[in-house]
């Protein structure tokens, strides 16, 4: 009931030096009263990149196909991101972009009227995000097959912000998650 | 939470000599996600699709797979599908003829393990002389995945090809 309410908030506060190249950073697993915000705090600058690995699911609203995650970074919701993106719907490929969007639009979810079961599969690359001298990109492959039909989306995004990225926040923009819904946080080190 | 070592080998195979199949068995359920690295070369000059399919215990030989793919071929991006099929794929028919140049993929089995749950299987790749892909599949069971079966629809596989599995652990 309290992840309904909050959301979840996954912080990386306690993380043990590390000599891995890969480390688990914080995960957010959704419980059965279902989540609005899942929110990634205090995210260590000592990795080159970062990786989010998921499965999604909505557990409200009406849709019956996919819908568009929105991620921001360090709470900025100004109109601060554009992204392009590819996309297969099992008949013909397209391709898009737009610009000044208050989210970066970087992962996807299947909704709740959808099959049954059914995940969205998401990976999602966070570029060199310590970095200040530079605007932040990112790049992801999100997949929904439902049998019959599916989307599968490549997407890059582009923060305009010169900022490190100290937090992560995933909403699917009114509706909440479903039970088993996961988020995994890794970093990346550099040599 | 202590962070630790989260992206591990868990096998690889090479093959010897040609075959017609790469089994992963026993695999463990310990990880979150599983990860299979495959650079593969064909043993003839016959364009066909590489598939693969999953099971615990056995493999699941049932048309419980579907495919959603994205593709460009050197002259046009396509799109295509496949549903109740008895194969997943790591890459439609358009791999190419090459037996030299690789075909090369990654595999992502999320959340290979809970039982709660149909599994997505996201790939990435392509065959150097054929094409570039991305693929979604679904199988339809809520099984653990335990064991993962790789071949060619119609070659064999070359003497050469490798194939290695890593598990990755959310904190």
């Amino acid at each position: 009931m309290l992840n309904s309410l909050i959301g979840i908030i996954a912080s990386s506060g306690g993380v043990a030096a590390s000599t891995t190249a890969y480390d688990s950073i914080a995960t957010a697993t959704v419980g059965s009263g279902g989540a609005s915000t899942i929110t990634f705090s205090s995210i260590p600058q000592t990795y080159t990149h970062l990786q989010v690995r998921s499965i999604a699911r909505e557990n409200t609203g009406a849709g019956t196909s996919i819908n568009d995650l929105l991620v921001r970074f360090n709470s900025d919701s100004g109109a601060n991101y554009r992204y392009h993106y590819i996309r297969g719907n099992g008949t013909a490929a397209s391709a898009g972009t737009a610009g000044s969007q208050t989210y970066a639009w970087a992962l996807g979810t299947s909704q709740a009227g959808s099959t049954a079961s059914v995940f969205t599969g998401n990976v999602l690359d966070i570029l060199d995000y310590t970095n200040t001298n530079k605007y932040t990109t990112t790049r992801s492959l999100s997949g929904t097959d439902f049998n019959g039909s599916g989307i599968l989306d490549f997407i890059s995004n582009l923060w305009l912000n010169t900022a490190a990225i100290t937090s992560i926040t995933i909403t699917t923009g009114g509706n909440n998650f479903a039970q088993y819904s996961s988020f995994a946080l890794y970093g990346i080190k550099g040599a | 939470m202590a962070a630790g070592s989260t992206y591990t080998p868990l096998a690889t195979q090479t093959l010897g000599s040609a075959a017609a199949s790469v089994t992963f068995s026993s695999i463990s359920g310990a990880y979150t996600d599983l990860v299979l690295v495959v650079s593969e070369f064909n043993s003839a000059a016959t364009d066909t699709s590489f598939v693969f399919q999953v099971g615990n215990g056995s493999i699941d030989t049932g048309s419980n797979y579907s495919a959603t793919e994205i593709g460009g071929n050197g002259s046009a991006a396509f799109s295509d599908r496949a549903s109740n099929s008895t194969v997943g794929y790591l890459n439609g028919p358009g791999i190419g003829t090459s037996t030299t140049a690789p075909n090369t993929y990654a595999m992502h089995f999320m959340n290979y393990s809970n039982t709660t749950t149909y599994k997505t299987v996201l790939v990435r790749g392509g065959s150097a002389a054929g094409n570039t892909v991305a693929l979604v599949n679904l199988w339809r069971s809520t099984s653990a995945i335990n064991t993962i079966k790789i071949n060619q629809a119609v070659n064999n596989m070359a003497t050469g090809s490798t194939f290695t599995l890593y598990g990755i652990a959310a904190a």
